[in-house]
């Protein structure tokens, strides 16, 4: 087989054919996460949710279009008209066009030349996702700025805040991918994973807690919904928007929570690649091959559609475990208090993220200087350390200093100060307990 | 009778954990997630088990040759709390009395079913029914001939001698 990319012509036709099928389907996939959450949210409070349009409410989403096309637009009287309407554009735009860099399936053999599956392999693949991603908070902002409600106002100023504490975080936590994928093209950091063998979720395991909490953050999901806050702004920025431009920021949410799912799996869950090095398949000088020998001679790949088609099972599989997770964590945890939000932003997860490049680029440093080549075994260090750094996160999180609530902020202090009076305290001993609470009611005084 | 105070207490701060609550709850919700306790009622494919005692729409008992079993006392208007029955009465040749109208207006009654309770000869009925909308007001006026139309189980009256209904 003619393992050479396809051009010219065909390279047209296969390019637009991609491009034309990969946003039908994130819109397709927009539109099902809309009713996966209601169904799923119902499950989990015992309850049904919609399941009467269509078998298992299945038309659901296409009932709420037609619904939200037909639906009155409404202008608020005072509401800064231009910035109005493109607040829901600025906000749908790069939730929808960043899913292009990512790739999706193994490159797919046709008669003309092997196709990559990827709408767009730019060179600065991360850094798009990452500039174009904090384009979206623009429209948030926009939008709850132009309404001129103070709702809306409200939920604007918490979106940029929320958005500057996490992308830090954000971007500090990719640093240790891309130390190792040495690239930031998302094609070479799959092609990394499959050459070690592992996925980065384990050797980069901090890295992957640390972006899975701040990409929550970054798509305003709970429990970093501040800009929505239901019971605090109404509905937050988008509070005064009707019909299509509501659905807009919805579809925008939709998406941005997809592109971010899609990211998770392709930066720590080896994207496309499945277990074995049956399916790897990579550009090297002008060849399709999956690997070297001993000897640093190319193997060359051999593509195949069941392939192409296993791996974007598998993609899909991985993308869609992000996304229930999106949905399983939005109906467990309430929202953050916002004094809580930028605590763990600033003073959790910044230092962690940087206290954490170090560590890895201490590990990959001593790696290199003992010699030990980039595979399976470097993975494994890597992952060891990993691990130890992993448990320390955890254990000082789980110590409850970090995110309390107001009153046990309160009862913390008082009970310091009263221990510097001499109080003595047994743990777990029922006189324990009984000075405690008498210790909360004083604080309620 | 003394008041009780429920004391609920904080963990104690050193104790308390962010991380680990969050994750049994998340535990929690995925219990409920793969295995929800069915509770809802598909209502309009199942139907609900209405009580015995259920007063709803009324319905008017028929002789066997199709004659209303009203006499036209005069009880039920009388009695009822709401005043939503219309009754005009009428004697026939043999001098049985008979109601010439009989109208019941769906939407002012309260469906206490004192009429049932207070007619001598057991005619007018509440039921074991509600499906009973309609597209406009007008047709909440049941007539005679509607009333003696419907088909539905009429309602077991509460039984003072029998309070429990043992």
């Amino acid at each position: 087989m003619d393992l050479q990319p396809i051009s010219g012509v065909p390279a047209l036709i296969a390019q637009s054919a991609k491009v034309v099928a990969v946003f039908s389907v994130v819109m397709l996939v927009v539109a099902y996460t809309t009713l996966a959450e209601r169904r799923v949210s119902a499950f989990i409070q015992d309850r049904l949710g919609p399941n009467r349009v269509g078998p298992f409410g299945l038309l659901q989403p296409i009932a709420d279009g037609i619904k939200n096309i037909f639906k009155e637009e409404t202008f608020p009287a005072t509401a800064s008209r231009f910035f109005f309407a493109l607040g829901p554009m600025l906000t749908i735009m790069p939730a929808v066009v960043t899913i292009a860099v990512i790739p999706f399936a193994a490159p797919l053999p046709t008669p003309w030349g092997v196709v990559d599956m990827i709408v767009a392999d730019v060179p600065i693949g991360i850094l798009y996702i990452l500039a174009l991603s904090s384009v979206g908070v623009y429209g948030v902002v926009l939008g709850g700025w132009a309404s001129n409600n103070k709702y809306a106002f409200l939920g604007g100023l918490r979106a940029s805040a929320q958005m500057v504490s996490y992308e830090v975080a954000l971007g500090l936590s990719l640093i240790a991918v891309l130390m190792l994928g040495g690239n930031v093209t998302l094609t070479e950091i799959v092609r990394q994973q499959q050459a070690m063998g592992l996925w980065f979720a384990l050797p980069l395991s901090l890295a992957f807690i640390l972006f899975v909490i701040a990409a929550f953050a970054e798509t305003n999901r709970l429990p970093f919904d501040m800009p929505e806050a239901e019971s605090e702004l109404i509905t937050g920025y988008h509070t005064e928007y009707s019909a299509m431009k509501f659905s807009m920021f919805m579809i925008g949410e939709y998406a941005h929570m997809l592109t971010a799912s899609a990211l998770m799996a392709t930066l720590f869950f080896g994207g496309w690649d499945l277990p074995g090095s049956w399916d790897d398949a990579f550009w090297y000088q002008g060849q399709l091959i999956r690997g070297f020998d001993a000897a640093g001679v190319p193997i060359a790949a051999a593509p195949a559609v069941w392939k192409t088609l296993l791996t974007l099972g598998a993609f899909a599989f991985k993308t869609g475990f992000f996304l229930l997770l999106y949905i399983w964590i939005r109906w467990t945890l309430p929202r953050f208090r916002y004094d809580q939000v930028m605590q763990l932003g600033w003073k959790v997860m910044l230092p962690t993220a940087l206290a954490y490049i170090v560590v890895v680029a201490g590990t990959v440093l001593v790696l290199d200087l003992v010699g030990v080549p980039y595979g399976f075994a470097f993975g494994l260090v890597l992952t060891l350390v990993s691990a130890l750094c992993t448990g320390a996160f955890l254990f000082a999180l789980d110590r409850g200093r970090i995110i309390t609530g107001a009153a046990a902020v309160g009862e913390q202090k008082l009970l310091a100060a009263r221990r510097r009076g001499g109080l003595e305290l047994a743990p777990g001993s029922a006189a324990g307990a009984e000075i405690a609470s008498a210790a909360v009611v004083d604080a309620g005084d | 009778m003394a008041v009780s105070v429920k004391v609920m207490r904080r963990p104690e701060p050193e104790r308390t954990s962010y991380l680990r609550a969050a994750l049994s709850g998340m535990a929690l919700t995925f219990r409920h997630m793969v295995n929800p306790h069915k509770v809802t009622q598909q209502y309009p494919e199942e139907q609900t088990q209405l009580s015995p005692r259920w007063r709803g729409t009324h319905r008017m008992e028929v002789h066997a040759d199709g004659r209303p079993k009203c006499v036209a006392c005069g009880l039920c208007p009388t009695v009822c709390p709401a005043n939503c029955i219309r009754l005009v009465g009428g004697e026939d040749d043999q001098g049985n009395r008979y109601p010439i109208v009989y109208e019941i207006d769906e939407f002012r009654c309260v469906f206490c079913g004192m009429c049932q309770e207070v007619c001598p000869v057991e005619a007018i009925h509440v039921g074991r029914h509600f499906e009973n909308a309609e597209y406009t007001r007008e047709r909440f006026v049941y007539d005679l001939d509607r009333l003696m139309a419907q088909e539905h189980p009429t309602t077991l009256l509460w039984d003072p001698s029998d309070p429990l209904s043992e």
